[in-house]
């Protein structure tokens, strides 16, 4: 079979400037419309709304960088920001690490495994509200089913989502639920291309099993738990569906995140100025986020490739 | 002159429209033939409503009213918060796409007032050619009022619905102690704990504990002080009055509440009283009907339904409601305000109380003997509904941010149950919200 010619990598069109025929034109512009319009323009008049002092059915007036300084002196800006921190670290982390776990087991051969495999993922399949109302009613202090089956084991009642200590962890534990299945599916998926080979020499060469986990199997399914972890932060740090329906970031404010704060004032006090300073700040912080992960996985491709 | 027994089109359809609602409304008709109901047949509405059980019995009833006006209604119901939220984009937009709205008095008045989002419709309601005349302002009950009409007197919707807060109790637990329902603060909170035993699971009190929710509970009770939470557009927050009425809210949702409150709406306050574990709910007056419903209670007939006992000062029942009215930007403001008489209706009021499913604001409905006869709930239910309204007084400021004012505080109370000092909460609450209320009227 003759060999195809190279196709240039990424690097090498990067480098070069395409200059496109001016026929081309009209095939790029349906795409830059709709992205002017959906994204572009979105973002261009957030900005010039948190500019401008704004509340609905009142006068709007420009208000230079005030909404800004106004976020800076916010206890509840910080305050959910905290949450928002903790929240995200949290259920990136369990699910991640149990999804792991899960997914070697799953990987390993026992009876019923595919239709186990099958109930385990129900979870992600359902409506992130319907949870919420589910787990809410289990959470109930006095009538929920958590509290009984503690009740069981002799450990007095906790209050779950209604005590403001616990209510981080306990959305956490419901997020855990919905979304190991997830990263078990991918990380199952890196598990089935791992090869053979490497795990028969090392075990002629007596290793055992935790250090062919620590030196093959773990290296090996990296990428694949790095791909999980940017999904399961970029899903974390945007969660709001499961908190509002729980607590609306309640009690008080302990359960309650950037993206409910912005939702209350945005749509609650109607305050559209400061929301979007928000808006703003956050977009900037998630940019931020995105670009440490997409370093610590380049630094992970880059300590690959040295170790090859 | 028409004869009776050769009547014209508009009275033969207005007489039949009238017939089905004969019965219940002691033999009169329920809409007048003096009124061209058929004047905007043809016509399309578009109706905006908050999903309650008002707006299930108004949609339930809906075909009548299209029969009767030959105005074609397409009504939309959505629940309350999102309800809200939806409608003051739309309506600051400019170009909303409804003609009629439902709107939360408690939460909206000043907001639609100052905005002028809502069509003057006092003009109507004086024209006899448009409007029943059973319909008069001097029918409504005083609170409906100061919630319909602006601060220079112009009407801009007519009151639907009103919520007072009652105490739901539980007649069991009171009698197995041997107490008495209370009359006063102090013997509220004494019969409150004395109904308390956690160990068995029973609680003597409950209401909502949640942010936002929850500062309605603070501010009914702040009313026994004879003190509201804003007074000549000045914060009452933090005076003695208010730090006395968040103590009594501490002392009651940490001392005899069940564990968890500070994370009750009424939702879960419900639940907990259908189970009967619970001495005193503390909530509006309209969720009587599931209490009674064989299949969600376990206290069907042991429920007493009980005015707010009196204040260190005075008895006051905190008061709440909706009402309904026709855009500024509407087309069709006629039609529109035909669609908010009909809901204001004999009929339909009579339908909503004998139901159990709110209680209208119209005195003649509330004191026509006919309709009280066909109210489901018990007869308890009825007279404390009647009582309420002698002591009814508004329960949340007339204010724009009604809603960040119920957060900010809200925090406040939930502070308190977990056991902040309430005087140091007020204080810091009453600091951060100062300035959101008068940026809210200088604007």
């Amino acid at each position: 079979m003759a060999q195809r010619p190279k196709e240039p990598t990424a690097e090498e069109l990067a480098g070069q400037h395409i200059r496109l025929a001016p026929n081309y034109w009209p095939f790029v512009m349906p795409a830059l419309a709709v992205v002017l319009a959906v994204i572009v323009f979105p973002w261009v008049f957030t900005i010039w709304m948190s500019v401008n002092e704004w509340t609905l059915g009142q006068d709007r007036t420009f208000v230079g960088m005030a909404n800004y300084a106004r976020l800076w002196g916010d206890a509840r800006f910080w305050e959910s920001l905290a949450h928002t921190l903790s929240y995200t670290v949290m259920s990136v982390v369990a699910p991640v690490v149990l999804g792991t776990l899960s997914a070697l087991v799953f990987n390993a051969r026992f009876p019923l495994r595919g239709f186990l495999r099958g109930i385990f993922v129900m979870p992600m399949m359902a409506t992130p509200v319907a949870v919420a109302l589910v787990w809410t009613m289990m959470f109930h202090p006095q009538l929920g089913v958590l509290n009984y089956l503690l009740s069981l084991v002799g450990i007095p009642a906790q209050e779950w989502i209604f005590n403001p200590d616990t209510v981080i962890p306990s959305l956490v534990a419901v997020e855990t639920w919905q979304w190991t299945p997830l990263v078990m599916l991918i990380v199952l998926g890196g598990l089935a291309s791992v090869p053979r080979e490497p795990f028969e020499s090392a075990e002629i060469d007596g290793a055992n099993a935790w250090q062919q986990f620590r030196y093959l199997t773990l290296p090996m399914i990296a990428p694949f738990i790095m791909v999980a972890t940017i999904i399961r932060s970029i899903d974390a740090v945007k969660s709001f569906d499961i908190i509002y329906a729980m607590t609306q970031g309640g009690p008080g404010t302990a359960s309650e995140t950037i993206n409910i704060y912005l939702y209350n004032t945005a749509f609650a006090y109607y305050d559209i100025g400061y929301s979007s300073a928000m808006v703003i700040v956050f977009f900037a912080l998630i940019i931020l986020l995105s670009m440490v992960l997409l370093m610590v996985r380049q630094r992970m491709q880059w300590s690959e490739a040295k170790t090859r | 002159m028409t004869h009776f027994l050769t009547p014209t089109r508009r009275q033969f359809l207005a007489g039949t429209a009238g017939l089905g609602a004969a019965a219940m409304l002691g033999g009169r008709p329920a809409f007048s033939a003096d009124v061209d109901w058929k004047k905007f047949s043809g016509q399309t509405l578009e109706v905006n409503l908050i999903k309650s059980p008002r707006s299930d019995t108004l949609l339930k009833y809906l075909s009548e009213f299209e029969d009767m006006t030959g105005i074609k209604v397409n009504a939309e119901a959505t629940p309350e918060q999102q309800q809200r939220q939806k409608t003051v984009i739309e309506l600051s937009s400019g170009k909303p796409s409804f003609d009629v709205i439902h709107l939360s008095y408690h939460v909206q008045k000043r907001q639609f007032e100052k905005a002028g989002w809502l069509a003057d419709i006092g003009g109507y309601l004086k024209d006899p050619t448009l409007t029943d005349p059973g319909l008069t302002e001097a029918d409504f009950a005083e609170a409906g009022l100061d919630f319909a009409k602006d601060s220079d007197g112009s009407l801009h919707s007519l009151p639907f619905s009103v919520d007072y807060w009652i105490i739901y109790w539980n007649k069991d637990l009171f009698e197995a102690k041997g107490i008495e329902y209370p009359a006063t603060f102090d013997d509220m909170v004494k019969a409150a704990e004395t109904l308390t035993d956690a160990d068995k699971g029973t609680f003597g009190f409950v209401a909502r504990g949640i942010k936002n929710a929850n500062t309605p509970v603070w501010t009914s009770l702040m009313l026994g002080y004879d003190k509201y939470s804003v007074e000549d557009g000045k914060l009452q927050t933090d005076t003695p009055e208010a730090i006395e009425a968040a103590k009594l809210y501490q002392r009651l949702m940490s001392k005899s509440a069940p564990p968890g409150v500070s994370g009750f709406n009424w939702a879960e306050s419900q639940s907990a009283f259908l189970q009967g574990k619970i001495g005193m709910w503390f909530d509006g007056v309209g969720f009587a009907p599931p209490l009674e419903d064989p299949n969600k209670s376990r206290v069907v007939g042991r429920v007493g339904y009980g005015v707010m006992p009196k204040g260190p000062k005075v008895q006051a029942s905190g008061t709440f409601g909706d009402g309904i009215g026709v855009t500024a930007a509407s087309q069709k403001k006629e039609a529109g305000y035909l669609f908010c008489q009909w809901a204001v209706s004999p009929i339909m009021g009579a339908r909503l109380l004998q139901a159990g499913a709110g209680v209208p604001f119209r005195k003649s409905i509330l004191t026509d003997p006919k309709v009280r006869e066909g109210v489901t709930m018990p007869g308890e239910w009825v007279d404390t509904v009647a009582a309420c309204g002698d002591i009814s007084r508004l329960a949340l400021p007339v204010i724009i941010p009604v809603t960040e004012f119920r957060d900010v505080f809200g925090v406040a109370l939930t502070n308190m149950i977990s056991g902040a000092d309430p005087a140091d909460e007020l204080k810091k609450a009453t600091e951060a919200f100062k300035p959101v209320l008068e940026k809210s009227e200088k604007a």
